[in-house]
């Protein structure tokens, strides 16, 4: 048979085969699947998230009431907390993962040594173990609210959790804010006129004085000017436990806590590989240009360190995001806990529920590759 | 005319060497490194004693009970206690001897695969008949072994059985994943796409929790999967997906000449593949194989939340026992040093790896 030796032929009756070899597995798996729903009576459908939700949920950033909200604002409440915990797990992960990245490249002997250490003890510990050695061990022994550990500027932290004092916005504090926005608008205003000066006559402004003059000094004249703009509620001890103030849960605490010490040794690493990626031959002709060293640094080194290094510190975040997840093992309320947890276990509707909480990482997921795909076109070396 | 003298000899500098000059050299160059090491070697030694202290000075060895407890540091009596329990979970006590046996059977099976096995049909004999013995051993029901039920698995047993059955079986699908990616007929590489992005989307959790919830109603009704497999299956799918990105990596650093050359010998598609290419892009991807397998490792810890019993749940299982309550602290630690040495031997292995790889392209 000489038509099974032609190209197209065999191409087509290959994807064919894997074509029907798929749709004979998805036909056993769904009738399986509507005979099982049918059987055992399982409900189907989202009517469910108009439904009245009936429990309690320990941190709601938003509005949720006990007995009024449905399992949509069960569901909100979830997703905010996972936002909420994972942008302040990128944030510090960010702080010490670059620090101890540029402390791993130190000339210093022992600082260098303090972050590898940091690093490879942290990157080789399941996360899930560091999660709960916070929450279980550290946190569970701290005193109790009469005992607690203050710090300065009425903070606390017992094993009810960090107190915190909370700023209260007045109405007065619009205007500052117009202050902070007309200060970076002057800010990027004063930057372009200097890179324009510097094009035009090649004459370099220093700049970043002033700056800091004005992005720090107008907003602040303003908030001492203006009556009042912010009120500070103090966290304070009445009877047994502490009122007022902001609150961090011993969960969120943990959970935050290992996150970003866990990322931040990930980072770490991506920080240093980028900054050793650079080869000696570019900070040499840095060097044999006559440019000094923050020159070269600003110049070479670090627009070709963050070029490698992004890709690799956007999957970490990522990653964070999706390790936030781990939360149901101690219970704070984030989307897994809440609703792949006690939703589902209150409605029993498995299949939706599944596939919202998934569609929802895999939306964060695609959007962290498109914003990586944005940056890595910006970051592209442009060949002349 | 410039009279030219000759320089009286000047003494060699005489703190080029030895530990004051290399102390001077990295720890104390400049003022910003002075205060930086203070600093740390405050830390340290804020961190460091009060943890030996606790961990071996004043920790108590010796006794069985709880109460034996002399000191007032860690009481590794509990671990000493309950090592069975960390080892081997539920595992019958008096069976325990099965488990050793394939634990020893493993360092014969290297020895065997490394020294003693010549061609390739005994290497993979070997390789095949180690699994299928300790299946045989672990599991029982037959050759007069008792059987021994999955949830009776636990400890450090349970996740060395899931992380190297999840590996083991991972890799081949992996490399056909990659390959799928990398091919040049639309559904296959579309449908590769489409599966590694999904699963490598979504946190591992949600796969467990599809495993533990849905994976029953894809079966037919009276079918009953067992726990521990239905935890197999997820993990295998996901590891299969991270394998897959390492193998393309190796993929493409693979130059066209290479396959041009395989075409040019007028190889097939499979024998191109199998003889030219992957040999070669498996070289390349074997550090990150490793690395994904540390992470596949670590990873293996998850199960505890859908109800199995690894080698982490046993310290909230152990330190429930109302003989041994609070000793939570140094099942933690104990846990941590375990999991610790494994990884860290593994990184190290990927790093020699690297090294013993990357010679023939210098």
């Amino acid at each position: 048979m000489a038509i099974f030796y032609n190209k197209l032929f065999r191409d087509i009756l290959s994807q064919l085969i894997i074509v029907v070899l798929l749709v004979l597995f998805l036909w056993y798996i769904i009738t399986n699947l509507l005979y099982n729903i049918d059987h055992r009576g399982i409900t189907t459908g989202f009517d469910f998230f108009n439904h009245v939700a009936g429990f309690g949920i320990s941190e709601t950033p938003i509005a949720y009431n006990d007995t009024k909200s449905t399992y949509f604002d069960a569901f909100l409440v979830g997703l905010i907390n996972t936002l909420i915990v994972s942008g302040v797990g990128i944030i510090f992960a960010s702080i010490l993962g670059l620090l101890v990245g540029v402390a791993r490249l130190s000339k210093n002997y022992i600082v260098s040594k303090v972050a590898l250490a940091y690093i490879e003890f942290f990157r080789n510990i399941p996360l899930l173990l560091q999660i709960l050695f916070w929450y279980n061990v550290v946190l569970a022994t701290l005193p109790s609210p009469r005992q607690s550990l203050a710090f300065a500027a009425s903070t606390f932290l017992n094993n009810r959790g960090l107190y915190i004092p909370k700023p209260l916005l007045q109405d007065s504090f619009n205007i500052v804010a117009i202050a902070i926005v007309l200060a970076f608008l002057i800010a990027i205003y004063f930057i372009r006129w200097a890179n324009k000066r510097f094009e035009d006559t090649g004459k370099e402004t220093t700049l970043w004085p002033w700056l800091i003059i004005i992005i720090i000094g107008l907003p602040l004249v303003v908030f001492n000017i203006v009556d009042t703009p912010v009120i500070i509620d103090n966290p304070a001890l009445t009877g047994f436990n502490f009122s007022g103030g902001m609150r961090f849960s011993p969960e969120f605490l943990a959970l935050a806590f290992a996150l970003s010490i866990y990322t931040a040794s990930l980072i770490a690493e991506a920080v240093r590989s980028g900054i050793e990626a650079v080869t000696k031959g570019q900070k040499e002709a840095a060097a044999s240009l006559g440019l000094n060293g923050y020159q070269s640094l600003k110049l070479v080194v670090l627009p070709q360190a963050i070029r490698i290094s992004i890709p690799p510190i956007l999957g970490q975040y990522l990653n964070l995001i999706k390790n936030s997840s781990l939360a149901t093992a101690i219970g704070y309320p984030e989307i897994v806990t809440v609703f792949s947890g006690t939703v589902l276990n209150q409605t029993g509707q498995a299949i939706e529920i599944i596939t919202v909480t998934m569609a929802v990482y895999l939306t964060i997921s695609l959007s962290v590759s498109l914003l990586l795909n944005i940056i890595n076109k910006k970051l592209e070396i442009k060949e002349r | 005319m410039a009279v030219y003298e000759i320089k009286a000899e000047r003494p060699a500098p005489s703190n080029l060497r030895g530990p004051f000059h290399w102390m001077k050299e990295n720890l104390f160059a400049t003022p910003m490194d002075v205060i930086q090491t203070v600093v740390i070697f405050l830390f340290l030694f804020w961190i460091i004693p009060p943890f030996l202290d606790w961990a071996i000075f004043n920790a108590s060895f010796l006794g069985d009970t709880k109460a034996d407890a002399t000191g007032t540091g860690a009481n590794w009596i509990y671990i000493k206690e309950k090592l069975d329990m960390f080892i081997y979970g539920f595992y019958p006590e008096e069976e325990i001897y099965r488990v050793n046996i394939v634990f020893g059977l493993f360092f014969v099976t290297v020895i065997f695969f490394k020294y003693i096995a010549r061609t390739f049909t005994q290497k993979a004999f070997i390789f095949l008949i180690y699994p299928l013995m300790a299946f045989v051993l672990i599991k029982g029901g037959y050759f007069g072994f008792v059987d021994i039920p999955t949830d009776k698995w636990g400890g450090l047993l349970l996740t060395l059985i899931i992380a190297s059955v999840g590996i083991v079986i991972s890799i081949p699908l992996g490399i056909v994943l990659a390959l799928g990616r990398q091919s040049e007929l639309p559904i296959i590489k579309n449908l590769s796409v489409i599966y590694i992005e999904f699963i490598r989307g979504v946190p591992i959790i949600t796969m467990l929790f599809m495993g533990s919830v849905l994976l029953p109603l894809f079966f037919v009704d009276g079918v009953e999967v067992d726990k521990l497999l239905r935890a197999l299956i997820v993990i295998i799918m996901i590891e299969s997906a991270f394998i897959a990105e390492a193998v393309r990596g190796g993929l493409q650093s693979i130059p066209k000449g290479q396959y041009e050359a395989a075409d040019s010998l007028g190889l097939g598609y499979w024998k191109k593949m199998i003889f030219v290419i992957l040999p070669q892009a498996l070289k390349v991807a074997l550090p990150n194989l490793v690395g994904i397998s540390i992470e596949l490792f670590k990873d293996t810890s998850l199960v505890m939340i859908i109800g199995l019993f690894d080698l982490l749940s046993m310290v909230h299982l152990t330190s429930n026992d109302s003989n041994w309550l609070g000793m939570e602290t140094e099942g933690y630690v104990f846990v941590t040093f375990v999991y610790w040495i494994i990884c860290y031997t593994m990184s190290k292995y990927s790093m020699i790896l690297e090294d013993r790889f990357n010679t023939n392209n210098k």
